[in-house]
């Protein structure tokens, strides 16, 4: 599981994800805007699992509260858009500093309380509730009726204001999803990324190794959140609505993590080929049962979870460790 | 010489249980000391409290002029005192290499740099041809090995083994004392806990003796063995 990643992408893998990523390049070209759409949601799992995979896959830490990050960045970019007509792209920079104010908080209490294991996945989801709860009932921004962001007629598309057709928008996913991908790259290869592994390993150890422990999980917490805090803004603006009990709902949470479960936790490419994995069997069920003229409300659902518990105990590691042996871009081991 | 480390009155105690009670050594640079004693007479304790990983209740322990007690265990670490564990604990899910990569970037910035060291003390340890392997597929010997060569990667000036001869077979052993050997030719000071006689025999130049969590003796490891008190209290009848 780790030595695909420590080992240094291979040249195989550096030419499959080139393939790829010029795949997803073309990709508007050719597929109509259905696919298009799920194409979006595919990268913005992707994106997200990323950012959440820092903390969990990296430094070992366990958040079940992503919701958080995400709702916290939507609402800051969203009322500054608003509010004051502030592009998303400036709303961002304010979004990333309060959504890594937000883990920092967390993280502080958690690890100088040494809150750890499931105590700090339980803290994860209680803050994410707190929010949820709280922006539900706060007036400012407009509590539980939700915040509309105004839809406009637009000859061309406005990226600096994310505002546009679904192929901008993909544009805009698929460019954070390759940042997020190469940060992580670099991430791990730095002696930060080192640091990260050998506390997810074993805390002691590391500590035993003169590694400063709590500094390098705020390290990762900060970073995971604030990258997540993206995905926010992009949900905000592409949905163009917010609603405190669906963008901080555990529901989010969960939604973000199972692509990189799926995919191979602390894996750069899980989480991409975990989203890719879901949302596709997703919508291939959606297919399957509408073509078998099954209509059972929750059918889906079934088969979804049906699924995903045979890849879990098939794969306890993820898809990605065995497919990288497999396509010889992966090093030996686990 | 002088000391590098000096462990002055230090105790601890667990709920009623005395575990250590004001003990007081000195190590001096360049030394190889150890420690022995029957299992629960705290030595484990003791090596914890050098290490930061526990807090003493009394006394003070003092390494080349700087408390160390009250210090956590990674601050203990960067002051230059490394250890391993009596239970061994690499980083499992990763390469041996990686392993000591992480130790060597203690003091290193740019990892290619701690990659070359961390070769360098992987082939003084017998491990660089399984530098690729996951650490937790390596043999018990190999895995203490990967220890030492992790707790040396932090650039240490004194090393703290606890019991790493523990379920070594004698060829292997030897090996590791010749290793030993050879980083305190080379300035290492070492600090060990063992069990295993043979090797404190070979190794110490000076060894102190607990029981009860009371120094009962110290000395040259020749002059100790034969030492009444100690003979009672643990070593019996086995034979040196």
């Amino acid at each position: 599981m780790i030595a695909t990643f420590t080992a240094g992408t291979s040249r195989r893998g550096a030419v499959l994800l080139a393939v790829l990523f010029a795949a997803l390049l073309a990709a508007p070209l050719i597929v109509n805007d259905y696919l298009l759409t799920v194409l979006i949601i595919i990268l913005y799992f992707a994106y997200a699992g990323q950012a959440w995979n820092i903390m969990m896959g990296f430094a070992g830490q366990l958040s079940l509260g992503h919701a958080l990050y995400l709702g916290l960045g939507g609402y800051v970019a969203a009322m500054l858009f608003t509010m004051y007509g502030i592009a998303p792209w400036l709303g961002l920079l304010a979004a990333m500093p309060v959504a890594a104010a937000a883990g920092a908080l967390i993280g502080f209490l958690a690890f100088r309380f040494r809150v750890a294991g499931v105590y700090f996945a339980i803290l994860t989801i209680a803050f994410a509730e707190f929010a949820r709860i709280g922006f539900d009932n706060w007036n400012f921004v407009n509590a539980s009726s939700g915040l509309f962001l105004p839809v406009t007629q637009h000859a061309h598309n406005d990226l600096w204001r994310l505002r546009g057709d679904p192929a901008m928008f993909y544009y805009v996913i698929l460019g954070a999803t390759a940042v997020i991908f190469l940060l992580c790259h670099f991430l791990l290869r730095s002696r930060t990324g080192y640091f990260w592994l050998a506390i997810r390993e074993d805390e002691q150890a590391a500590r035993a190794t003169g590694i400063d422990t709590f500094r390098y999980k705020m390290i990762a917490v900060m970073i995971s959140a604030a990258m997540t805090s993206f995905a926010g803004v992009f949900y905000a603006f592409f949905y163009n609505n917010l609603f405190p009990e669906q963008v901080f709902s555990i529901f989010r949470s969960i939604e973000i993590i199972l692509g990189p479960i799926i995919g191979g936790v602390g894996t750069l490419f899980g989480p991409v080929l975990g989203a890719f994995v879901l949302t596709g069997l997703a919508e291939a069920l959606s297919s399957a049962l509408t073509a078998f003229g099954v209509d059972l409300p929750g059918a889906k659902q079934v088969f979804y979870g049906i699924c995903l518990l045979i890849v879990i105990v098939a794969l306890p590691n993820g898809v990605w460790p065995p497919l990288a042996r497999m396509l010889g871009v992966g090093r030996s081991g686990k | 010489m002088t000391a590098l480390l000096t462990v002055d009155g230090v105790g601890k105690r667990f709920r009623g249980l005395v575990s250590v009670d004001r003990v007081s050594f000195a190590v001096p640079q360049g030394a190889i000391f150890a420690v022995i004693g029957p299992n629960g007479a705290g030595k484990t304790t003791l090596f914890n409290m050098i290490a930061g990983a526990m807090a003493p209740d009394a006394g003070a322990i003092l390494f080349a002029g700087e408390r160390l007690d009250g210090l956590t265990a990674d601050a203990v670490c960067r002051r230059g005192v490394a250890r391993t564990f009596q239970i061994v604990r690499p980083f499992p899910g990763l390469s041996v290499e990686d392993n000591v990569v992480i130790g060597a970037l203690l003091h290193r910035r740019d990892v290619e740099g701690a990659r070359a060291y961390a070769h360098d003390l992987l082939r003084r340890l017998d491990l660089f041809d399984k530098r690729q392997r996951i650490a937790s597929t390596l043999t018990l010997p190999d895995r203490k090995r990967l220890e030492v060569a992790r707790a040396l990667a932090t650039g240490p000036r004194l090393l703290l083994l606890d019991e790493v001869m523990a379920g070594l077979r004698p060829t292997e052993t030897d090996r590791m004392v010749a290793i030993l050997q050879a980083l305190n030719r080379d300035g290492l000071t070492i600090l060990l806990i063992e069990h295993v006689m043979r090797a404190v025999m070979a190794l110490a130049s000076r060894v102190l003796v607990l029981d009860h969590g009371v120094a009962i003796a110290e000395g040259a490891p020749e002059a100790v063995v034969r030492d009444p008190a100690v003979v009672l209290s643990y070593l019996g009848a086995e034979e040196v």
